[in-house]
């Protein structure tokens, strides 16, 4: 799909928590396909201490109204000043960026496992799977109920199980500890969140040879693949996050040593 | 109508705006936002002898105005190159020029002469000045003996138009564009990027795994600048200025401070057809102020 850059109108700017919002942005042209995993680069103005674009996940896609949905955290004055976006404002997107999920085949039984911003992409990767035909399982970690995102939009394409670290709903502990992660057979997982869960789940997957796909956040500056900044070791060598990327299969990311 | 054309050597560019290295990719990494024939030339990623992994992630920081990079000159070496990229590159319709990095006189000779065999490239340009690495760039660029040295043995092995990459972490660019001059380079670049380092207070750790890497961006863009300004006065060879060019004014000014030509940068990471935008916005410069060619203000500022 070619990349473009196209300024596109905030129709609604919605907060979740003291740290997420969700942004919804109609591109006037329409937009061009947008698979689950993919990315966008929001240029930032207004803001004189970002220089970079910054990198968003796609949450959803509603092609009806030509509308995008972003789930950003606000990490610095460049998502701050994000958040502070009105309806009827404008936001310059380099898109739609990288590659993505592998979606499962009819019948197989699939698991979408995240946490904290790494909700942002399984949304439509859940959306997407659901309209193939096959049933998306969630299973979502939060560090307390209160962090909670998105749980009614996750609730409408299938089950979702909850952990949180306080026990405050839900599972105590990690995503990982959910009984029906581990107690049931599953034969795709696709994870996106912290590094350390990601690992986690990674580590499972591999004791059991379940095939998944992870979706990395590295530092990036250019997502085109022209400034080799977001670099991933890989049993191939070093790739980048942004174009080989984000999205990665566990058995060729070089986690086996430290999983 | 405004005469954009200029000559680097015996190399016609058809406008004076070329992607810098490092910055660009391949040129089709870029393709979808603009026509690379609309541009001068284009200087693909840094090449090495070697397959070169770069340095390991955290290789970016961004800082005020800019950023740090610590890439570390990862390419695939000359001979997948030669194989799997030269073939696409000869059907370009812009001059593609490649940036030569090695460790020893040798590899950068080697390197040149493998190059030179390449007909659809018509010019090589010399980094001796990434500040990335542990051995070579730099540390050639910021000795005048070693400098002269690698140009020297360079010049020999290559035919066809060499241009010097410099660095700016030196105390007197002139006598690098005046070694670079008497050693038979038909053009100088600069400036490549400015050694810098950033902290991460929270975890109280260097932001990039190196430690230090290459500033560039518009915070270097005045002292780019000033040593494009000093580097043109010294030498009669064509000066390419680079560091921070953001758009036609930043060019413009490169231009009326000596250069011939001017590379954009890391403003493609922003604006992937800053390069495009720059060459419209010189010649709409040239038409509203009257001139009839980009020479005729080249180093302006030493005329007035």
């Amino acid at each position: 799909m070619k990349k473009r850059v196209e300024y596109l109108t905030v129709t609604e700017n919605k907060k979740l928590t003291d740290s997420f919002f969700v942004l919804k942005v109609r591109s006037g042209g329409g937009l061009p396909e947008i698979k689950p995993g993919q990315f966008v680069q929001a240029l930032v103005t207004d803001s004189p201490s970002t220089f970079l674009r910054r990198p968003l996940s796609v949450h959803d896609v509603d092609y009806k109204t030509n509308t995008l949905s972003l789930l950003v955290q606000i990490a610095g004055p460049g998502t701050e000043r994000l958040s502070r976006l009105v309806p009827g404002e404008t936001i310059n997107l380099l898109y739609p960026l990288g590659n993505s999920f592998t979606l499962p085949v009819t019948g197989e039984k699939v698991l979408l496992t995240g946490g904290g911003c790494g909700m942002a992409p399984l949304l439509y990767l859940g959306r997407k799977i659901k309209e193939s035909g096959v049933q998306p399982h969630f299973a979502l970690g939060f560090r307390n109920r209160s962090r909670i995102l998105s749980y009614e939009e996750f609730s409408a394409l299938g089950p979702v199980w909850l952990s949180t670290e306080d026990g405050s709903e839900g599972h105590r502990g990690f995503v990982t500890d959910i009984p029906a992660f581990r107690g049931d057979k599953w034969d795709k997982v696709y994870s996106c969140g912290p590094e350390p869960m990601m690992k986690a789940v990674a580590a499972l997957c591999r004791q059991r040879e379940i095939f998944c796909e992870v979706s990395l956040e590295n530092l990036m500056a250019c997502g085109m693949g022209i400034c080799l900044c977001c670099t991933v070791p890989t049993t191939s060598g070093n790739l980048s996050s942004c174009t080989d990327g984000p999205v990665f299969n566990i058995n060729d990311l070089k986690w086996q040593t430290s999983g | 109508m405004a005469d954009l054309r200029i000559k680097i050597g015996s190399l016609e560019l058809r406008n004076p705006v070329m992607l810098a290295s490092g910055t660009c990719g391949y040129g089709s990494e870029l393709e979808d936002f603009m026509d690379l024939s609309a541009l001068g030339a284009i200087i693909v990623k840094g090449t090495t002898l070697e397959w070169r992994e770069g340095n390991p992630y955290p290789r970016m920081a961004e800082t005020a105005a800019g950023m740090l990079n610590a890439v570390g000159l990862q390419n695939k070496g000359i001979d997948y190159f030669e194989k799997n990229i030269y073939p696409r590159l000869a059907e370009y319709d812009t001059h593609v020029i490649v940036n030569v990095n090695g460790n020893t006189i040798e590899e950068y000779v080697e390197l040149s002469r493998r190059l030179d065999r390449l007909q659809a490239i018509p010019a090589i340009e010399l980094n001796i000045s990434c500040p990335n690495v542990k051995r070579g760039g730099m540390i050639f660029g910021t000795n005048p003996s070693s400098a002269r040295e690698v140009i020297s043995a360079v010049r020999k092995a290559y035919s066809k138009t060499l241009i010097v990459k410099l660095s700016p972490n030196v105390t007197d660019i002139t006598e690098f564009a005046r070694i670079s001059e008497e050693e038979g380079a038909e053009a100088i670049s600069l400036v490549n990027t400015l050694l810098g380092m950033a902290i991460d207070v929270k975890t109280m750790k260097p932001k990039l795994s190196t430690i230090t890497g290459g500033l560039s961006g518009p915070a270097i863009k005045p002292v780019a600048l000033r040593m494009v300004w000093q580097a043109a006065r010294a030498v009669a060879i064509p000066v390419i200025g680079l560091g921070g060019i953001m758009n036609a004014d930043d060019a413009l000014e490169f231009i009326m401070a000596g250069a011939s030509a001017v590379q954009v940068g890391t403003a493609s990471f922003i604006q992937p057809d800053t390069a495009v935008r720059v060459v419209n916005g010189i010649e709409k410069f040239l038409v509203e102020k009257d001139f009839d060619s980009v020479s005729r203000i080249t180093g302006i500022i030493n005329r007035i």
